[in-house]
């Protein structure tokens, strides 16, 4: 069954638009800034990426086509790779089950609460990011509470949480929480509840109600939720840093270490790139399915 | 058991809130607490010493107001230039529109270490030096594009009527920008600037790979993470929070008022906008 919601905003957007040269006047500042800060880094990133080691000077390189840094950087750092999209998997997977209820519960049953309790999820991050997932050493400490509870439940494989790999899914989901939350309170805030209420009337379950409309209505703001929440959490390394062990060391960790440490601008640029590439097949899906306008 | 039924969401949601707040509670809990050896992680002992001594610690004030300064410039610029593109999507007819979308869009789903990286690039081939400066430029960059969503979508939920009213009220263009268009679109632009203020002094990623020498707040407590963090630090981020939160609670309270003061307003007043306008 397909519900067809009359839009006004295709209308709205063409109420009122002008054409003139003002318009690109408007654009030119801020587009040019986008265009050298954020477009031309990705053109000097990929030269970058093949550059070739000057003998004998470690952190000197000279341009060339060493196509050959791709594939070795892959062979050697696939497993943090892998990993990356592992954990990000995971944690956009609990984010999201965390996310939706208290999204519905923000959209239909909020009532006068619904502006404080959009605060209220925006407001964590007015505290700094490293100090809330330093917080979690805390929280998650071997004597602690938490640790101490799933330990007498026997389920943890190391008998701690601290410096393991569960720590830091658990910070990734934490910290991108709200990234989930916003765009599926978006999508389900412009549910209109009256299809809710007639699905009710032709006597459909609560269950069955949420399967067939409300969850249906609601995937673009899965779609996008799911999108900024694993992003960034795939290029994160500030939690497996802060509550992770060397063994749970991501992508953004090596990107990071080869770069300032190592300085071995060439493997560090190319993984870079391919973690682009990698995301940007996920966003030109969503845009397919979803089309440009409904992005900003 | 059906009053549990009904209440359940309430009470999962009300769940999920707290559980956004734990970190933050842990924060300002050990921002009292007297520390045992170096790493600030376990409750010890109650102390004053993180509040009434907060610049104590050598270079945390420091970091601090270079991480306003540089906060307070880049939002500035970032607030003005994506104004003007978020006028230019909504008001105008222009070619290249989806691309434009593209390229505001990227920004804001690329990993900050694949931004921070690429940039970093970029300054390495043109031997920029790091510093302050490309902290900045860098904090512009990707401020642009959330200040270009927040006041699209204020501008989006704006009656275009309203301005063609002052126009055929013998308004000049400029005039109707400044008393119509600019008062009503403020809000949504102030919230913007909070917002992208609130983003590049919170920014650790873009900042670390571009910052040469410079140590901002992040950059220190980074620094700090692996010495063991001092309790000024956690004294003074949860005096942020708390500014941060009443600055929006109160506007939050103070625009709900007027705006359920100017629907009085118009209901009562016989003559409202709607009423002179032609039905649409």
């Amino acid at each position: 069954m397909v519900v067809v919601v009359p839009s006004t905003k295709a209308k709205n957007a063409v109420v009122g638009q002008r054409k003139s040269r003002t318009g690109y006047f408007l654009l030119l500042p801020g587009m040019t800034w986008l265009a050298i800060f954020f477009a031309i880094p990705f053109v000097t990133l990929f030269l970058t990426s093949l550059q070739a080691p000057v003998a004998g000077q470690s952190g000197q390189y000279i341009p060339a086509f060493q196509i050959s840094n791709y594939p070795d950087a892959l062979t050697e750092y696939w497993p943090q790779f892998l990993r990356s999209f592992v954990y990000a998997g995971i944690a956009t997977a609990l984010a999201l089950c965390i996310a939706y209820p208290l999204a519905y519960f923000i959209a239909f049953k909020a009532g006068r609460w619904r502006a404080l309790m959009l605060v209220l999820v925006i407001a964590p991050s007015f505290a700094s990011f490293l100090l809330r997932t330093y917080a979690w050493k805390t929280i998650l400490a071997d004597e602690g509470f938490i640790t101490s509870f799933f330990n007498y439940l026997n389920v943890l494989p190391d008998d701690r949480i601290l410096n393991t790999g569960i720590a830091v899914i658990a910070g990734l989901t934490y910290n991108f929480l709200p990234f989930m939350i916003l765009p599926l309170y978006a999508a389900l805030e412009k549910i209109d509840p009256r299809l809710l209420e007639a699905s009710n009337d032709l006597y459909a379950s609560a269950f069955t109600t949420f399967r067939t409309v409300t969850w249906p209505l609601s995937l673009p703001g899965v779609v996008a939720g799911t999108l900024l929440t694993f992003i960034p959490a795939t290029g994160d390394y500030i939690n497996s840093e802060l509550l992770g062990s060397t063994q749970d060391r991501m992508i953004g960790n090596v990107i990071q270490t080869n770069f300032i440490e190592f300085r071995d601008y060439p493997t560090a640029s190319a993984l870079s790139f391919v973690l682009m590439a990698a995301i940007l097949v996920l966003v030109f899906t969503y845009i397919r399915r979803a089309g440009t306008e409904d992005l900003v | 058991m059906n009053w549990i039924r009904r209440h359940l969401l309430g009470f999962v949601a009300v769940l999920v809130l707290v559980y956004l707040f734990i970190p933050i509670a842990v924060v300002a809990v050990l921002s009292f607490n007297k520390p045992e050896g170096k790493y600030n992680t376990s409750w010890r002992q109650f102390s004053l010493d993180g509040w009434t001594n907060i610049c104590g610690v050598p270079g945390v004030c420091d970091s601090f107001l270079i991480s306003i300064r540089i906060g307070i410039i880049s939002t500035l610029f970032a607030t003005v230039l994506g104004t003007m593109i978020a006028f230019a999507l909504v008001r105008y007819r222009f070619r290249g529109r989806s691309s434009t979308n593209l390229l505001i869009f990227l920004p804001m789903t690329t990993p900050e270490v694949v931004m921070g990286a690429s940039l970093l690039a970029l300054f390495l081939n043109l031997r920029f030096p790091l510093g302050e400066i490309t902290i900045i430029i860098a904090h512009i960059m990707f401020i642009i594009s959330f200040v270009v969503v927040t006041v699209k979508a204020r501008l989006q939920g704006m009656d275009p009527r309203l301005e063609e009213a002052a126009r055929d009220l013998y308004a000049g263009p400029s005039a109707a920008f400044r008393y119509v268009t600019l008062p009503l679109v403020a809000p949504g632009i102030a919230g913007a600037a909070l917002l992208g203020f609130s983003l590049s002094f919170d920014d650790f990623i873009i900042s670390f790979f571009n910052a040469g020498t410079v140590v901002t707040f992040p950059i220190y407590i980074w620094g700090a993470a692996q010495r063991g963090i001092p309790v000024q630090v956690n004294a003074l981020a949860t005096l942020v929070f708390v500014i941060a939160l009443l600055i929006v609670l109160i506007s939050q309270f103070v625009s709900g008022r007027r705006r359920k003061a100017l629907e009085n307003e118009i209901s009562s007043s016989p003559a409202s906008i709607d009423s002179l306008l032609p039905r649409s």
